[in-house]
């Protein structure tokens, strides 16, 4: 390596370090603690001064390492990296059929999560990774989804089930009606006016307090039954665990929330893949690769993008009518732009269209670092040791930071997407 | 007899700014019909003007008796018209046959079977290639691609803009020559638009030359061949 590279490669880390200590020095190396009056802040020098070498050092090795010649890969690597991805899905699959089984209630709750996130990520897909029409907007069709169930069930005592389509096709045409006044925009107008779209379903939640009760939200949301068994906690006649002779217990109702949402998530992605294979699907990509030449064909463009939009919101709309129901309260604040936000960079971050990724950036988005933390706790269970201790209980703070490091570092190594090849809907083969 | 496309006295405007004057023109059935003119005299302009996008501001256009002249494109293009537009524009990430595919089920076609089979023995180069990604064709491949993506609609008139752009000679004449066969074989009406006026003018029945939006001068191929104004200005420097 040459002197002016080297001295060049510690000028840079120095600067990357620099911009380090000028971000991390408020955000790591100041904390409020509740002191004897009120709040005070501590400073956390020593923290800060391991960050900034950390970046500093990575920066160097980065620079200094030479860039070799890229390595083809030999194409047997090639054939056995495919195998391995077939595998993935099944496997994926069969895990989070048997998740349950372990029986504990905190895994159980997280999958949920994760499930949840997955089936909004699937329904955005077909709008964003599909038909690549840039949704800023999409928690509006969960908002709506949610709401629908919560206020069909207070005002005409519906239950869940019955509920659970009808949510399903309001969202829809919340979606076309979106859909409208955008047919004619493009990227990054699409964009706005989507976004804008997501404020307006919220502030109208928020306002219109004699139907919706306001921020105050919608309480006592009934649980979805199983055959009509209901999983209340009296455990009597026409419950769960009084039907099957049962002690009842919460995580009976937990797990059957989780293999309702797996069940749905599945169903949205059975239905997406089959789409796909359609002519209607293969209109939608193809109005993602280029919608002039998708009018000269003769596609009329308008439908394709009302259904993707509709059929988008629908999916939004049951895993808003899920949600209502597992948390049992609602209220506008769960339906913030963050939550588009955070479906949208899942599927940015799987790979635009593929169902795989998408599956994949949502475990690692939203169970990731959920995982970490009580990985990190558990450490420090059995080390004793306070710095593990400390930074699991901080974690959760950091959330967005990490969320927006990982896109950072997935859309750097792979630009695509996680997953980002693009299956064929035909084979010649299959004909 | 009607013929299968004719404008009359069509106007098309972007914003302000008029793109064609005027225009008439007629394609009969069987024919097949050049339009020639420099760059940004308003060829694209006017294929795409039949395709109802832009619609024309002013004037008729019929297709087989019908008046079009108003009707949304998807609507024009299920009529048995289909287009290869200008720049190819094939599906960069889809299979060549997904695409080919796009072109018979965005008219509404499903029986694609026979088609496929008509349109690989057009092009033998694109069954070997079923299974590629179109964005990873050569350009003559792409060419032949959007012609068949096109032809997949089984349609009655073909518009053909610019498919010599960029290609080698060679390739070139694989693709005249293709067009010159289906016309023959299947009677098929084409609409052909070109820069490259002297392939363009030969395999033409009849041709059409424009300048600024207008039509200038009109005739069979040879006819246009023969005169001088179209010699000096469209065919200085060709390869004869
Ligand atoms: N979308 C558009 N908006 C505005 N002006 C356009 C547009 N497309 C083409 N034009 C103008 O119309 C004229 C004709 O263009 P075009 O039909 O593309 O010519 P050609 O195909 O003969 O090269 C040109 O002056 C061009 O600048
Ligand atoms: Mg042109």
């Amino acid at each position: 390596m040459t002197e002016a590279r080297t001295q060049s490669a510690f000028r840079d880390a120095g600067l990357s370090a620099l911009i380090a200590l000028g971000l991390f020095a408020p955000l790591i190396g100041l904390v409020t603690e509740n002191g004897d009056n009120g709040l005070t802040l501590r400073a956390r020098p020593i923290a800060v001064a391991v960050v900034v070498v950390l970046v500093f050092a990575g920066r160097l090795l980065m620079l200094t390492r030479a860039p070799g010649p890229p390595v083809p890969r030999k194409p047997a690597t090639n054939e056995a990296l495919r195998r391995a991805g077939q595998a993935v899905a099944p496997a994926l699959l069969v895990f989070a059929l048997v998740l349950p089984l372990g029986g504990s209630r905190y895994y159980v709750d997280l999958a949920t999560l994760v499930l949840t996130y997955i089936m909004l990520g699937w329904g955005l897909n077909v709008v964003v990774g599909l038909a690549g029409l840039l949704d800023l907007g999409y928690v509006a069709f969960y908002a709506v989804g949610a709401y629908s169930y919560a206020l069909l069930a207070e005002n005409f005592g519906l239950g869940f089930w019955t509920c659970l389509p009808l949510a399903g096709i309001l969202a829809a045409f919340a979606g076309i009606l979106l859909g409208f006044p955008v047919l004619r925009l493009r990227g990054d107008y699409l964009a706005i006016v989507t976004l804008a779209f997501g404020e307006i379903i919220r502030v109208v939640l928020i306002n219109w307090v004699s139907f919706t009760h306001g921020p105050n939200g919608i309480t006592g949301i009934p649980r979805p039954t199983l055959f009509g068994l209901a999983f209340s906690m009296d455990g009597g006649e026409g419950t769960f665990a009084g039907f099957f002779n049962l002690e009842p217990e919460t995580i009976q109702r937990v797990t059957f929330l989780y293999y309702v949402i797996l069940a749905l998530a599945l169903l949205t992605n059975w239905f997406t893949l089959r789409l796909r294979r359609t002519p209607l699907g293969r209109a939608w990509e193809a109005l993602r690769e280029d919608e002039t030449a998708c009018r000269s064909l003769g596609i009329d463009v308008t439908v394709t993008k009302l259904t993707a939009f509709g059929i988008g919101a629908m999916f939004g709309g049951f895993a808003g009518a899920f949600f209502a129901t597992r948390q049992a309260f609602i209220s506008p604040e769960s339906f913030t732009f963050i939550e588009s936000a955070t479906v949208l960079a899942i599927v940015v971050l799987g790979g635009l269209g593929s169902q795989l990724g998408v599956a994949l950036a949502a475990i690692v988005m939203v169970g990731g670092l959920e995982l970490l933390r009580s990985f990190l706790s558990f450490l420090a269970e059995q080390m004793g040791s306070e710095l593990f201790a400390g930074i699991a209980n901080e974690l959760p703070l950091y959330r967005m930071l990490v969320f927006g490091l990982a896109l950072v570092v997935v859309m750097v190594l792979r630009p695509r997407g996680m997953v980002s090849s693009r299956a064929p809907t035909i084979l010649m083969e299959a004909r | 007899m009607t013929a299968m496309l004719s404008l009359s006295g069509v106007s098309t405007f972007y914003g302000a700014v008029q793109a064609l004057r005027c225009v008439d023109l007629e394609v009969n059935q069987g024919e097949i019909v050049t339009l020639i003119g420099a760059n940004g005299a308003g060829k694209s302009t006017l294929m795409m003007t039949v395709c109802g996008s832009p619609q024309a501001r002013e004037g008729t256009i019929r297709h087989e008796g019908d008046d079009i002249t108003r009707m949304p494109t998807h609507a024009i293009m299920r009529r048995g018209i289909a287009q290869s537009p200008e720049g190819r524009r094939i599906f960069g990430r889809m299979t060549v046959l997904e695409n080919l595919l796009m072109g018979a089920e965005a008219a509404g076609r499903t029986d694609s079977e026979a088609t496929l089979a008509e349109v690989f023995e057009l092009f033998p180069r694109l069954k070997e290639r079923i299974g590629q990604r179109g964005g990873t064709l050569s350009g003559g491949e792409q060419q032949m691609l959007a012609i068949a993506r096109a032809l997949m609609s089984r349609p009655r008139l073909l518009l053909l803009d610019e498919p010599s752009l960029g290609l080698a000679p060679l390739v070139c004449r694989q693709i005249f020559g293709a067009i010159r066969a289906l016309n023959r074989r299947t009677g098929l009406t084409v609409l052909l638009v070109e820069q490259n006026a002297f392939q363009a003018l030969r395999l033409a029945h009849r041709g059409y030359v424009l300048v600024n939006g207008a039509i200038s001068m009109a005739g069979t191929g040879a006819e246009l061949l023969a005169r001088p104004e179209v010699r000096a200005a469209y065919l200085e420097g060709a390869h004869a």
